[in-house]
């Protein structure tokens, strides 16, 4: 591709070539001389006091450095807690004090000249404790529930109400009221947490794997006590992330503080037991579903209450019923949140956080609601089709979804669907056919940009984004090549860097649009630069010296005029093993409308990502979590379990492409979480049509199903 | 990881005299469960002997149309074995349910047969264990056991035994051969492994010391109807929680012999001798198949989060028989 019109082009990544060769420096791989080796330790106790720490072995043992514990930690301003401000910064765990809220907590630092020897030196540090009670058992917190009253992500309210659900409840003409349940779901991206810190002086250099390099920053100098000026955050590759690395965890300062301590680079990688607690994870949910609806298949009445875990350190909340509110018209609605706190590391997003467990229930609930109706399912969503957003009384900013139900359907072939439970097999496997609408909301937050073209014709985009495994570069580039009508092969992208502009959390979706477009504005406005310098065709531009735009984009009023959401349709075929209970995803297919769509390519590996993802949600995921000692039992990919390629079928993904002039300069809705929603309750769907059996707490194993 | 001594063997004798030399030594085949342990420290060695110089990488064959299998042959070798794959595909199929094709690539014959339990309060030194410490007591029996053993557990102990390979070796009446400073002994494979009792540390018969050389399977002409189907958590790369290695010796619709062994429910692979006698010169049916099943899993006992496999393993071995029986 070297013509311009990239928009739109099918561009294979342009760091795919680099990873596949190993040449891609992801941050444990950043060559530092003199480097010492940090190894974290954690709690073995769920809550309570450390009493005693003797470190007199492990100082002892070859090539340590330093054993850093609560005994000789670097006093932090407000004992470690200066930074906090979520979502990037969090309660952390920085050797501060003794107390310990969950089993991993971070208690220590070994530093040494190798790992080997730092990690040998960790296992020798002895600690004693007094032990207090723990919760962890969410089911026997429940009674120890509060209602969550903050703005949820400091916009949307935490409870809804509209209409008389009570009435409407009691008059229905048919109703359910049930729970569904969803595990503790740890991301585990195949790149573990990474930070590499080092000193010159007073100033601060940090490779980090991250969504957010300016959070990093923000986080490291307020919790040190230096100024955000005195520290660097660079961040090139980040091997998967998936919401886990959009906070700075305890390990980044910890890092930090080690490398002071010692006097050298220190590089701190957590192992794969590691990512079980202290970087976060999705909360459980309870999610309590009542809904009615008349002969007719109109809605009447839901509400749904949900109750998720966080912490006891901090409060979290997985938004569970943000697309309920605004999914299908229903004039009787009531949401709710609550939290449970438990002695568990604190949750944090991580994929479509809210929308993926809420779908899992209000999908659900519509295919149950549908079967007592005797209504298909699909014919269901048709008939509470939301021509404006229900609950804010507002127009659609675009909305293709009938469109998307049109196409998935057609291409799943949902019309030859028999209507009842059972009625389809091959051999020993029972057939199921489940269909979900999937949704995940227009985020925007200002992002800046600089375009600069240099004496050789070349431009370069700098931007303090984050290349995190979604085609970012690619389609940064694509965007910047378009608007300066140049060969893509004369635009360069360096990101991942806090001395470049400012740009938000590599999270939410949205990065084309809040980056993107910001990426826009500045090509375009070089354009215009390089016009007033006489050079109307950026192609044929010779200047003399470098030419350097810098320019912001940021949302405007357009929130208070629209709703602005992506939206999609997923049909899927499972088999569920008749005696054995193993259910296979066979196919699936699903259309999605995102307004533009930069690069067909890239976009369609988010949505299977998406999908994949939502597999795992529905049928594997599970973290378990010891009921007695609080401890992370499967933390490890053995037994923690992640779809590999034989569980992952066959997916035809289309788009509805929208021109949406209202969300953003650039057109876009973001792709990177919507094709996670909806999926789990597709997949249950699907095992109920094809055993009978309605599975409403995740994930759905065969034990559930014999 | 705990610092360890590195050693190399060159022949048979010079692996057993170093390991035998050091009470805290381990010879190391292809790795996979023995360095993975070590970097948990639950596997504490002083000295790793490495045998993968040696010569047992062999699969040849023996009188009467047996087959001896060299302790270093590889997974992969050995279930792509066209001898293998012609006479027991049950061993075959087994192998290739297990693990993920670059495990199987490494781990060996012996290897495999000394693989250690996937309980994950052993993996964990935080827990107590009476595998890993004797006394310490067993945090799986009143925790979360859904992946543990349902058949010849103790209070002490509850963990499978979690290899395929063996459930198939132990259908197929294989005999371990292996090697010591007194010289050669033979240890049938059903008697290799130990049930936990109050011993749960000890978990094979073979002694410290002691070179697992190859392993035997005797001819068994109608293994060429055997099968091995196993049950997991997904459709690939996951540890069993039910298998069933099957042969039967079918004519005329009527049952002359079978080799039943199950896998995933049991703390060894576990033949059921009870159903294959009740199986025998009954006709090939679903009503034989469902008896022989009940009497399988007669002593089985769950725990809070395994029940469901006394069930599912009932159902597995009918399937596999049934598809047995099927094979013409
Ligand atoms: C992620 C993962 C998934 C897996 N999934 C499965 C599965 O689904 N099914 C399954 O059956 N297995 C599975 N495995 C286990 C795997 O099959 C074993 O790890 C492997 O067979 C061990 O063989 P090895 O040669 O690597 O043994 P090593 O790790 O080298 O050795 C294991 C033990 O045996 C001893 N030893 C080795 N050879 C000899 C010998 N000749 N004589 C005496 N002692 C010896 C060693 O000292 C050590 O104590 C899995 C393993 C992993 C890591
Ligand atoms: S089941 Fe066995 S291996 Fe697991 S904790 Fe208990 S004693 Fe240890």
């Amino acid at each position: 591709m070297t013509e311009p019109g990239h928009i739109g082009a099918p561009l294979t990544r342009l760091d795919g070539r680099l990873k596949v060769t190993g040449q891609a420096k992801f941050t444990a791989e950043v060559p530092i001389d003199h480097l010492a080796y940090a190894v974290m330790i954690q709690s073995t106790i769920g809550a309570g006091r450390i009493t005693r720490i003797d470190a007199r072995e492990a100082e002892a043992a070859d090539g340590v450095l330093a054993i850093i514990t609560a005994d000789n930690a670097m006093p932090l301003p407000e004992k470690g807690r200066a930074a906090f401000s979520p979502p990037a910064g969090r309660m952390l765990s920085l050797l501060q004090d003794y107390d310990v809220h969950y089993n991993g907590q971070p208690i220590g630092v070994a530093v040494a000249d190798s790992f080997e020897q730092a990690r040998y030196a960790a296992s020798l540090v002895r600690y004693e404790y007094e032990a207090a009670p723990i919760d962890v058992d969410m089911e026997a917190s429940l009674a120890k529930s509060y209602p969550y009253t903050r703005k949820i992500l400091g916009r949307d309210p935490a409870s809804t109400c509209r209409g008389d659900v009570s009435a409407a409840l009691r008059q229905a003409a048919a109703r359910l009221d049930v729970v569904y349940r969803t595990p503790v779901e740890t991301h585990n991206p195949i790149e573990p947490h990474a930070t590499i810190a080092m000193w010159e002086g007073d100033r601060l250099t940090v490779y980090d794997s991250t969504q957010f390099v300016y959070g990093v920053r923000r986080v490291l100098a307020k919790t040190l006590g230096i100024s955000e000026e005195a520290v660097r955050v660079v961040s090139r590759f980040t091997g998967g992330a998936f919401g886990s690395k959009g906070a700075a965890w305890s390990h980044v300062p910890l890092a930090a503080m080690a490398a002071k301590h010692v006097g050298r680079p220190v590089k701190l990688v957590l192992t794969r037991r590691q990512m079980f607690g202290p970087v976060g994870a999705r909360p459980h949910t309870v999610q309590h579903f009542e809904i009615a609806g008349g002969r007719d298949g109109q809605l009447t009445a839901m509400r749904h209450v949900t109750t998720s875990s966080t912490s006891k350190i901090e409060e979290w909340l997985e938004p569970s019923t943000l697309a309920t509110r605004m999914l299908y018209r229903c004039d009787n609605q009531e949401t709710s949140q609550h939290l449970v706190r438990l002695n568990t590391g604190t949750p944090t997003f991580n994929r479509a956080p809210g929308e993926a467990s809420g779908t899992f229930a209000l999908e659900s609930a519509m295919d149950e609601l549908a079967a007592r109706l005797d209504i298909d399912p699909f014919e269901l969503r048709l008939r509470n089709y939301a021509e404006e957003d229900p609950e804010e009384h507002k127009p659609w900013s675009s909305k293709s979804l009938r469109e998307c139900y049109r196409v998935a359907a057609e291409r799943f072939g949902w019309a030859k669907r028999p209507p009842n439970p059972r009625s389809m097999r091959d051999g020993d496997w029972l057939i199921g056919w489940g269909m979900a609408t999937a949704t995940y909301p227009m985020k925007r937050m200002p992002a800046s940009a600089i375009a600069r073209m240099t004496p050789d014709g070349l431009v370069e985009i700098r931007a303090a984004t984050h290349e995190i495994g979604t085609g970012t570069i690619t389609i940064m580039q694509q965007i910047a090549a378009d608007a300066l009508d140049l060969p893509i092969e004369r635009v360069r992208f360096t990101h991942g860097d806090t001395d470049l502009p400012q740009n938000p959390i590599s999270a939410g979706s949205m990065t084309a649009t809040s980056t993107g477009s910001a990426v826009l504005v500045a090509a375009r406005e070089l354009r215009e630069k390089l016009r007033q310098l006489g050079f109307d065709n950026p192609a044929t531009a010779r200047v003399t010296e470098a030419v350097e735009v810098r320019s912001e984009s940021k949302p405007g009023k357009e929130r208070e005029q629209y709703s602005m959401h992506a939206f999609g349709a997923l049909f899927v075929e499972v088999a569920v093993d008749a005696e054995l209970g193993m259910v296979r995803v066979r196919r699936a297919a699903g259309a999605y409308s995102g307004g533009r769509i930069l690069n067909p390519k890239t976009a369609r590996s988010q949505i299977i990502g998406g999908i994949v993802y939502g597999i795992g949600a529905a049928l594997l995921e599970d973290t378990h979590i010891d009921r007695r000692s609080g401890r992370y039992v499967n933390a490890e990919l053995d037994e923690y379990h992640l779809p590999v390629n034989a569980d992952v079928p066959e997916i035809d993904v289309s788009f509805v492409e929208e021109d949406d002039p209202h969300v953003n300069p650039l057109g876009v809705k973001g792709l990177g979480e919507i094709g996670m929603t909806g999926v789990a309750g597709a997949i249950a769907n699907a095992v109920y049509h094809a055993t009978g059996v309605r599975v409403r707490d995740l994930p759905i194993t065969l034990d559930k199903l014999l | 990881m705990y610092p360890f001594q590195f050693e190399s063997a060159a022949s048979e004798q010079d692996a057993i005299a170093l390991l035998g030399a050091n009470p805290d030594a381990r010879f190391l085949a292809g790795g996979t469960t023995l360095v993975d342990l070590m970097k948990h420290d639950v596997e504490r060695p002083a000295r790793v002997v490495d045998i993968n110089q040696l010569s047992l990488t062999t699969v040849e064959e023996i009188d009467g149309g047996g087959l001896r299998i060299g302790a270093m042959v590889r997974n992969s070798d050995l279930a792509n074995h066209p001898l293998v794959r012609e006479r027991y595909p049950v061993l075959s199929q087994a192998l290739l349910a297990g693990a993920s094709p670059q495990l199987r690539n490494m781990a060996t014959t012996g290897g495999n047969l000394l693989q250690r339990a996937r309980c994950q309060y052993f993996r964990d030194v935080a827990n107590a264990c009476n595998k890993r410490e004797p006394g310490s007591g067993c945090s799986a029996l009143h925790g979360i056991n859904r992946i543990h053993a349902v058949l010849g557990t103790s209070e002490q102990c509850i963990a499978t035994h979690p290899s395929d390979m063996a459930v198939a070796l132990a259908a197929l009446d294989a005999i371990v051969r292996v090697r010591g400073a007194g010289g050669e002994r033979t240890i049938p494979l059903v008697d290799f492994h130990l049930m936990p009792h109050d011993r749960p540390d000890r978990e094979t018969r073979l002694e410290h010391g002691e070179l697992i050389v190859s392993v035997d399977v005797p001819p068994l002409p109608f293994a060429k109807r055997s099968l091995y189907i196993k049950v997991r958590d997904r459709a690939s790369y996951a540890f069993t929680l039910a298998s069933a290695a099957v042969a039967l010796d079918v004519r005329d619709g009527v049952i002359r012999a079978a080799r039943i062994a199950l896998g995933g429910v049991a703390t060894k692979p576990w033949r059921v001798p009870d159903a294959e006698s009740a199986l025998e010169n009954t006709s090939a049916d679903g009503a034989a198949f469902g008896r022989a099943a009940e009497l399988a899993l007669s002593g089985a006992v769950a725990r809070e989060h395994n029940a469901f496999k006394i069930e599912l393993a009932k159902r597995t071995l009918i399937r596999a028989l049934t598809r047995a029986a099927a094979i013409a």
